[in-house]
């Protein structure tokens, strides 16, 4: 059994600007058991097929109690699982009731309908920018435009962000390994202190709109759909915390690390101001090249399984480290390039299979609307720090601020 | 001279004709472009339309979602071809590789590709088949016609065969809230296609959908009033059901007539070729310049018991084309075998259904996920120990390892735990196929033996 110590090398604060390097060590052998415990799954097909495989669990419930403890991911004793953490056929049918007020079959045109309301908030942020000789993308844009949109959406009034900003913080911070056991335990309790919190607000929330339904998700999901009838009140608090905080903390990540990518290619960025179609494989190649999450660390083995030459024992913690997949040369040429309009990209930016990410089309949508407007609105813009600073989060990885000097807001 | 030599040539100003202009003539036609090839480029298609899309035809556009001309295929990509379309192939002179048209034209090559796929088996009874009201179902011609009468809210509808076409025609006609009988010859629908035990499922889920649907009946006879229109069918059980629109969707029949004194091994169930996609002669010698693709393709595939896999699938279509293409333009050592995975989608009364791998080879069936009842699964399918297909209603996204499960000869039954393993799904039982040599209309995948020069099938339609 090989096994290596590069888990703590990857969640080192001071390997952040750059953890792809560690991926391409990593991928020398693409299944391994790292010392802190988990086995480290780093190379795109093997990535893919687990991401696939039956035998694979996203309910902690079925790790052993010694991978449970190692990785921190015991039982929260206050809530059940959203559905991120739970199998088939619990899982299906909380996404199926998620899915009904959001994209098809039931409402295919939720976000293709929301393109106008999107252009004017990414417009009234960018207009919030003039006069500055200086913005932080962070806090001027790419935070405030995707949690605008998800209270929107969810209906969830935008003015309480201050409240929950820091509970998802907290939240979003949870699935990061940790190395000492005192960390492990002031973290598991501040989570679900975060997660008690929210869950109370939400539940405020969902009981009102039960009573006095309007057009968002908290009322759909609180009156429920067709067959599968309606979450029980502790499924939504568990479901529309998860959409808030999932909302919040990626696609902040993937338009600074867009604009990022952008400033460090001129070339490609005065491309995209040229050609605003090349947004949408642009996107794609940052889901490849820079996604938000970096690795699913809340995956278990129901079974041994043999996968390239290794076997997984039953119960294991098992890390599909997807940004080292989406770099593998096995699969992509020129890997460690930003190609804009790269073709054949199948990235596993948004996961794969059965979880695979619920806000896609949204994402997508924001992303590509932000990085367009930001190229042809922002005049003359330049890195002002680079490497920016990042946030401490190994898994949801993204700068903290990104400091960009500009000559003005265009029109 | 030296054979390299002639490929140069023939990729530089060689003529290619592609007899089929559909979904694997198109791409095709797309792919050889792709490759390099710049000699001139002939398509010639029966239909006039240029090439279009037949899944929405069931689906989208008898639900008026989509309009029947609306259905024309995306280009990938400019092929500089000459299109001579509403004019059908007749004959084939292999000697003097030249292509007879209906028009009394011919058109000669110096390779030849054939993609003329498969059409609608029509209602044995001529003179029944003429009624007004009775319809098939396959080009976008029928489906306007078929569109427009139901659009017009007939009194009674009759679909008669439960394949996929049949049942898909049956879920539009609910979803129209026309009143719906489906009479189907085997004992559940998709029998064929799936076996007995997700037939069963299928069959649930067409009757809570409110279709009368009569299974182990044959139709006897279709009944017109006086000015010849379709009225009432009569069952072989002694029932007689009202019918303003009858749809007959009995499965389809190979387009090789055309090429029945060629010489090529060519007849009822399709056109035998190589895994490189070249025609196979009547004497099981592999043709140099005549190479098939799609529907009307027969060719071994090595995890099926190198049997002649026919498969009347839109992925197949595509990958066969591109292979063919690739084929026809390269030198031997570069060629490249078809070896696609057999995999289709249906949609039907609010269910996806998919499937990979040969299911009617199976002797037993597993549920290794979800509920049968529930009408959410995945089932495995084994033979001879080894799982050989594998079915999803609603379910997928598990496909692809399924898939793998199937390229790795894995053993069935799985023994392992899945996410969503039921009590039900412990232990295999009989898969429930009806036997394979009777002719079915509700296959998908034919098995039709190992030789490509097996003249003891014969197909044979039963009179109903």
């Amino acid at each position: 059994m090989t096994s290596v110590a590069l888990l703590h090398r990857i969640t080192d604060f001071a390997n952040r600007p750059d953890p792809y390097p560690l991926y391409a060590e990593l991928r020398k052998t693409p299944v391994v058991r790292d010392e802190a415990g988990p086995y480290l799954v780093s190379t795109y097909w093997e990535i893919r097929s687990l991401l696939h495989d039956p035998r694979i669990s996203s309910d902690a419930r079925n790790l052993t109690a010694e991978a449970a403890k190692a990785t921190g991911q015991d039982q929260d004793p206050d809530l059940p699982p959203n559905f991120l953490r739970l199998d088939p056929p619990e899982h299906d049918r909380l996404r199926r009731l998620a899915t009904a007020p959001f994209g098809p079959p039931d409402t295919p045109r939720r976000v293709y309908d929301m393109h106008g309301e999107l252009t004017d908030v990414v417009a009234e942020l960018i207009d919030g920018c003039r006069g500055k000789e200086q913005i932080d993308l962070v806090d001027d844009i790419s935070y405030p435009f995707p949690v605008t949109v998800i209270c929107r959406l969810l209906g969830v009034p935008r003015e309480d962000e201050k409240l929950f900003h820091e509970w998802a913080d907290t939240i979003a911070a949870g699935p990061d390994p940790v190395v000492t056991d005192e960390e492990r335990e002031a973290k598991l309790e501040s989570v679900r202190r975060a997660r008690r919190e929210l869950a109370g607000y939400l539940a405020g929330l969902i009981e009102e709109r039960r009573r006095s339904p309007r057009d968002d998700m908290l009322s759909a999901m609180a009156a429920g759909h067709g067959a599968d009838g309606r979450m029980s009140p502790v499924e939504a608090v568990t479901t529309s915390a998860l959409l808030l905080v999932a909302g919040h903390e990626t696609t902040v990540n993937l338009i600074t690390n867009g604009m990022l990518t952008l400033l460090r290619n001129p070339d490609v960025l005065q491309r995209l101001r040229a050609e605003p179609d090349l947004a949408v494989p642009l996107v794609e190649e940052l889901l490849r090249f820079e996604p938000p999450v970096q690795m699913l660390p809340q995956r278990t083995t129901l079974a041994d399984i043999d996968i390239a030459g290794t076997i997984i024992p039953k119960g294991a913690s098992v890390y599909l480290m997807l940004a080292s997949g989406s770099r593998d040369p096995q699969r992509f040429t020129d890997a460690d390039r930003f190609i804009p309009d790269r073709s054949d990209n199948q990235h596993l930016g948004f996961g794969h299979g059965l979880h695979a990410c619920f806000g896609a089309p949204l994402a997508r949508l924001e992303a590509q609307l932000a990085l367009t407007a930001l190229v042809r609105r922002l005049d003359a813009p330049r890195l002002a720090e680079d490497p920016p600073p990042y946030r401490p989060n190994a898994v949801l990885r993204g700068p903290r601020h990104l400091p960009i000097a500009i000559g003005g807001i265009k029109d | 001279m030296s054979v390299d030599g002639y490929l140069e040539a023939f990729r530089s100003q060689g003529r290619i004709v592609v007899v089929g202009a559909s979904l694997a003539g198109l791409r095709a036609a797309e792919a050889l472009r792709d490759e390099g090839f710049t000699g001139t480029l002939t398509m010639i298609g029966d239909e006039p339309h240029e090439p279009y899309d037949r899944p929405p035809l069931s689906k989208q556009v008898l639900l008026g979602k989509v309009p029947p001309d609306h259905t024309a295929l995306p280009r990938r990509r400019l092929v500089d071809a000459e299109w001579r379309l509403g004019v059908a192939a007749t004959g084939l002179d292999l000697a003097a590789k030249r292509v007879q048209l209906s028009d009394g034209d011919s058109v000669e090559y110096d390779r030849l590709l054939i993609t003329t796929g498969v059409r609608a088996r029509p209602w044995p009874r001529e003179l029944e088949a003429e009624l007004d009201g009775v319809f098939v179902l396959r080009t976008r011609d029928d489906a306007t016609r078929l569109h427009h009468r139901l659009k017009a809210g007939p009194r009674g509808v009759l679909v008669i065969g439960a394949g996929f076409t049949g049942s898909e025609i049956a879920s539009a006609c609910r979803e129209r809230g026309l009143s719906v009988t489906v009479a189907e010859r085997g004992a559940a629908p998709l029998v064929g296609a799936l076996g007995g035990v997700v037939g069963e499922v299928a069959a649930e889920l067409q009757r809570s959908h409110g279709v009368d649907l009569r299974c182990g009946v044959q139709v006897t006879g279709l009944e017109g009033d006086a000015a010849g229109r379709v009225r009432t069918a009569h069952f072989s059980d002694g029932a007689a059901v009202e019918a303003e629109v009858v749809v007959v969707a009995l499965g389809a029949t190979r387009n090789t007539e055309w090429l029945a004194d060629s010489g090529l091994g060519a007849g009822p169930r399709g056109i035998a070729c190589d895994a490189g996609c070249r025609a196979f002669d009547v004497r099981g010698i592999v043709t140099d310049d005549v190479f098939v693709a799609g529907d009307v393709a027969r060719s071994p595939h090595p995890l099926f018991g190198y049997q002649f896999l026919s498969l009347e699938h839109w992925g197949n279509a595509v990958a066969q084309a591109e292979i063919a293409a690739h084929n026809m333009v390269s030198a031997s050592t570069d060629r490249r075998p078809h070896l696609w995975m057999p995999s289709f989608w249906s949609a039907q009364f609010g269910v996806n259904i998919k499937s990979v791998g040969v299911p009617p080879m199976a002797d037993q069936i597993i549920v290794t996920q979800g509920s049968l009842a529930e009408h959410r699964f995945t089932a495995a399918y084994g033979h001879q120990g080894r799982i050989i297909a594998a079915v999803t209603f609603d379910q997928a996204k598990w496909l692809d390892f399924y898939e793998s499960e199937i390229e790795r000869a894995a053993p069935f039954p799985p023994e392992f735990p899945t996410v969503d393993r039921r009590p039900e799904g412990m232990q295999p039982v009989p898969a429930g196929f009806p036997d394979p040599s009777l002719p079915s209309h509700g296959p998908t995948v034919t098995l039709s033996g190992h030789s490509p020069t097996d003249r003891r099938i014969t197909f044979t339609p039963r009179r109903a």
